[in-house]
């Protein structure tokens, strides 16, 4: 088994945040009542003609200057030709030779190294719209007595970016992905929520051995919306083509849909879809020529990207503190804590657990941590700090309780009151350490030190 | 009483400015003489209530999609389908007070150059009824011949304004490619789809031009297009005509048809132009084919969204979401239509997209190359626009290769992007042989002014000799 090696690649569509949809005026509203948004031209009515959406076509660039993708002087739109109820047009505008972004990278930071992922390019297409199957079992088309569709999705912009196939395990895969929709909503072009289906993913997998050159046949694993699903479904892909490998059957390039349940993947069949898409230049749009201006423009106002500030944080807080704080967004905290005179490890720390606070009130906090105060106190300070300024002296006069001879009394009387936690804490398990700390804070309505009611337990419980 | 065979567009400007007439007694006209000789000729699919206004009577070609007003394209697929919305034309006929008269005849997706490929029967020229009156406009065009309409707006991809009014002995315009909205007109080959006016004389063209010409924010591929001079002037001096021999001396070419063509170009300079030959050695050769790669190429795709889902006909006799799209397509087109899909659609083909499409977007740059090239020594080409008069119904339609050669020397020009104007310049055979005008992108006004000064100098009747 270990002698295989996975080959992924990944081709992930975001939602663009546009106002109206990319090549009519309809507006794109989540949870509009179906068909409302619509017109001619996004009903593909005869004779009706797109016309592109110009900051579709900013946040795309966006995208491509934060993966460092070449701009294309002259990008083109594409017909892709095929026949599905959800495509009024028969052919969906898409870019073929001639995409917005070509060659770029995103450089994955992991401890101690990165991982670099190269892109193949970045291109702006529409969606197609939503299909309902109404009256089968499966909510799929076989057995479907009807078959409904909600035209408000078709024509959102989408951007596609295309990955080269370099990533090597679920986990790298994950990595990437979350990085990548990271960059995308601190682009603020997409909200990129799987959930919402705002974000979508193709997998291709394939596995060879250790060391050898070049690709087997892959697997496509289309329409992925679960972080969970996509490692899953990675996994049992790598697992069942390294079975077929390995006991001489053959594994067939085609499309499989991951089933959850069994956690097995299996070929999806569709008769009627042949792969020949007939792309040709699309003629009733001209060809993009993005004004070197407007490019640079667009890259004078990309934000730091995560992954730099990820390696900037690092040094101070260590890379997993660093990546927690800039991956859940609580970064900006931490460096406003320890500006105002916290360590760095404590400001990311109570960065990770606290909620936000006015960017003012940092100084005042700063100050109530490193004094000790109660927890009552310091929750009073960061709800009170996130409303309004804020004064330490409010909160400083209630200082907890870290004097031995007081405390030990009302220790005893916990470890007395519980004698069966008592034991499970001496046969191993220390977590319940955590359920004295709580007694004795109750018992001195939280006023007690936690650090040296922790300390004396500890003592008192030693062997 | 209102002579609607003589009377032109400008006259009826008039008419209506001296309050001589309104515009409903106009308008009663124009239905009352459809009324009388539209059974025979065929020229219209559907004839429009008064829609009010005061302004001079329009017929559209029925590609033009018209709020309220059916649509069809000539084709079954989209019987019964109402357009929710105006082309950009149209609104625009509408904000000068043109009124709709009604939806003009065509071949199937103007897909043909006699109007028999329409699915509601052929249309007849009103010069001969026992012949077409070319296509795909041909209901336009004979409309406009018959004084059906004083005026109209028809649609031309390789000739089908240009062929029609040829054989019906109008003025017809083909405008660069780009200076008219196609927004809200039945897609055929995007890349070549243009629409323009058909007309009695050239000022009327002219000024039919400068109502639907400009930019339009819902056609990206249009551009803003120098401002229209009506022509006034007689001569022709100081301009330079080419007369490519290519064109001029195909084997296709009858003899009453050159004979008129070359008795139009002595015309050109005895009104003061200068005559030169000039050669368009692929364009006649390459045209035609790469024509017939591109137009059903991009037809092949732009007819997809006719497959019953939403709108126009669906078949009753489908099972599933597969048949349906079969079955509706396979009873909702006709018999062009679906060999210009199944070309196009082997064109695009992988593994033969480079050897059809792409060499034939090629060979288009080179056409476009080689008439520019024509146009550093000249202001004008001349050519016949068809090689024939018009044809017997029945004639061509058992041999397609034989109907495609009818727009043999219309196409080269129209796959360069340029404007063509098609002028009467005598009769052959009893029937009228069209001068084919080009000219540089947006020359129109060029155009104009040798036409004007070619149709003073003619004096072509534009009245069939047989409703004279």
């Amino acid at each position: 088994m270990s002698a295989w090696e996975s080959v992924i690649g990944l081709e992930v569509h975001a939602h663009l945040k546009t106002r109206t949809k990319m090549f009519c005026r309809c507006a794109l509203e989540y949870g509009a009542h179906e068909n409302s948004d619509t017109c001619p031209v996004c009903l593909a009515h005869p004779g009706a003609l797109p016309v592109a959406n110009r900051r579709a076509i900013e946040f795309t660039i966006k995208l491509g200057l934060a993966l460092g993708c070449e701009i294309a002087d002259r990008a083109i739109f594409a017909r892709k030709n095929y026949f599905y109820p959800d495509l009024p047009k028969g052919y969906q505008i898409s870019q073929y030779e001639a995409p917005l972004c070509g060659p770029g990278r995103l450089v994955v930071p992991v401890d101690g190294g990165e991982e670099v992922v190269r892109i193949a390019r970045a291109h702006l297409e529409e969606d197609a719209a939503k299909t309902v199957h109404a009256g089968g079992a499966t909510g799929r088309s076989v057995g479907a007595t009807a078959s409904l569709v909600d035209f408000n999705r078709g024509g959102t912009p989408l951007l596609e970016i295309v990955t080269e196939p370099d990533l090597r395990s679920a986990d790298e895969a994950l990595r990437f992905l979350r990085l990548l929709r990271q960059t995308i909503v601190e682009l603020g072009i997409s909200d990129a929520e799987m959930e919402k289906g705002t974000l979508r993913a193709d997998v291709n997998v394939s596995v060879r051995e250790r060391g050898e050159e070049g690709y087997r046949s892959r697997w496509e694993i289309k329409n992925m919306n679960s972080f969970t699903f996509i490692g899953r479904a990675i996994e049992a892909a790598v697992r069942q083509q390294v079975a077929a490998h390995e006991s001489g059957e053959a594994v067939v390039q085609s499309t499989y849909d991951y089933e959850a349940d069994t956690d097995v993947l299996t070929v999806h069949r569709s008769k009627e879809e042949a792969d020949d898409y007939r792309y040709f230049p699309e003629p009733d749009l001209v060809p993009i020529e993005p004004p070197a201006e407007l490019v640079e423009r667009l890259r004078a106002e990309l934000p730091e990207a995560p992954g730099t500030r990820i390696r900037r944080l690092e040094p101070l807080v260590g890379f997993a503190l660093a990546l927690e704080l800039v991956s859940t967004g609580n970064e900006r905290k931490a460096e406003l804590l320890a500006a105002a005179g916290l360590d760095w490890r404590e400001a990311a720390n109570v960065a990770m657990n606290r909620g936000d606070f006015l960017p003012e009130n940092a100084r005042a906090l700063a100050a109530i941590l490193q004094a000790n105060v109660t927890r009552e106190a310091l929750d009073g300070a960061f709800s009170a700090s996130a409303q309004r300024p804020i004064s330490p002296d409010d909160y400083l006069a209630q200082a907890a309780v870290g004097d031995e001879s007081e405390l030990a009394p009302v220790i005893d009387a916990v470890l007395a009151a519980n004698p069966e936690q008592v034991e499970t804490y001496r046969g191993g398990k220390e977590g319940v350490l955590g359920f004295f700390v709580g007694q004795v804070m109750k018992e001195t309505q939280g006023k007690a030190d936690p650090k040296v009611v922790n300390r004396l337990i500890r003592e008192r419980l030693a062997p | 009483m209102i002579d609607t065979l003589r009377l032109t567009a400008e006259g009826a400007k008039d008419l209506l400015e001296r309050k001589e007439v309104s515009g409903d007694e106009l308008f009663a006209a124009y239905l009352a003489a459809i009324g009388e000789r539209d059974p025979e000729l065929h020229c219209y699919l559907h004839v429009c209530e008064d829609p009010g206004g005061a302004g001079i009577p329009i017929a559209l070609k029925d590609v033009i999609g018209t709020r309220g007003i059916p649509t069809t394209a000539g084709s079954k697929i989209l019987e019964g389908y109402v357009p929710v919305y105006d082309a950009t034309v149209a609104t625009r006929c509408k904000e000068h007070g043109l009124r709709v008269l009604g939806k003009t005849n065509t071949d199937e997706f103007a897909m043909g150059s006699s109007t028999e490929n329409s699915a509601y029967g052929p249309t007849h020229n009103p010069w001969d009824p026992t012949r077409v009156p070319g296509g795909s406009g041909g209901g336009s065009a004979a409309a406009v011949s018959a004084g059906l309409a004083p005026w109209a707006l028809g649609s031309d991809t390789g000739g089908s304004i240009k062929q029609p009014s040829a054989l019906c002995g109008n003025v017809g315009l083909r405008p660069t490619y780009g200076t008219v909205s196609r927004y809200g007109i039945v897609a055929f080959a995007s890349s070549l789809d243009q629409v323009g006016p058909v007309a009695k004389t050239v000022r009327d063209c002219a000024f039919l031009y400068s109502v639907i010409a400009g930019r339009d924010p819902c056609d990206s591929t249009t551009v803003e297009s120098p401002e229209v001079v009506l022509p006034a002037g007689d001569d022709l001096k100081g301009l330079r005509v080419g007369v490519p021999k290519e064109l001029n001396e195909h084997e296709a070419i009858e003899p009453g048809v050159r004979k008129a063509v070359e008795h139009a170009i002595e015309l050109c300079r005895q009104l003061g132009a200068e005559v030169g030959e000039c050669s368009l050695p692929r364009s006649v050769d390459f045209g035609l084919p790469c024509y017939y790669l591109i137009a059903p190429a991009e037809a092949s795709s732009n007819l997809a969204r006719y497959d019953g889902v939403r709108y126009g006909y669906r078949s009753p006799n489908s099972a599933d979401r597969l048949d349906m799209y079969t079955h509706t397509r396979d009873e909702g087109f006709g018999d062009e239509p679906k060999r210009r899909i199944l070309v196009g659609t082997y064109a695009l083909s992988a593994g033969y997209y480079d050897a059809y499409y792409g060499q034939a977007q090629k060979v288009r740059t080179v056409i476009a190359r080689e008439h520019a090239q024509a146009f550093e020594n000249f202001d004008v080409l001349v050519t016949p626009t068809s090689p024939t008069v018009a044809f017997e119904l029945g004639g061509r339609t058992a041999d397609p290769l034989a109907m495609y050669a009818s727009d043999l020397l219309t196409i080269p020009s129209c796959m360069a992007g340029l404007p063509g104007l098609n002028v009467p310049c005598g009769l052959s055979e009893g029937l009228p042989v069209g001068l084919q005008l080009i000219g540089p992108q947006f020359a129109e006004n060029a155009l104009f002014r040798v036409g004007h000064a070619l149709e003073q100098a003619i004096g072509f009747d534009f009245v069939p000799e047989r409703l004279r």
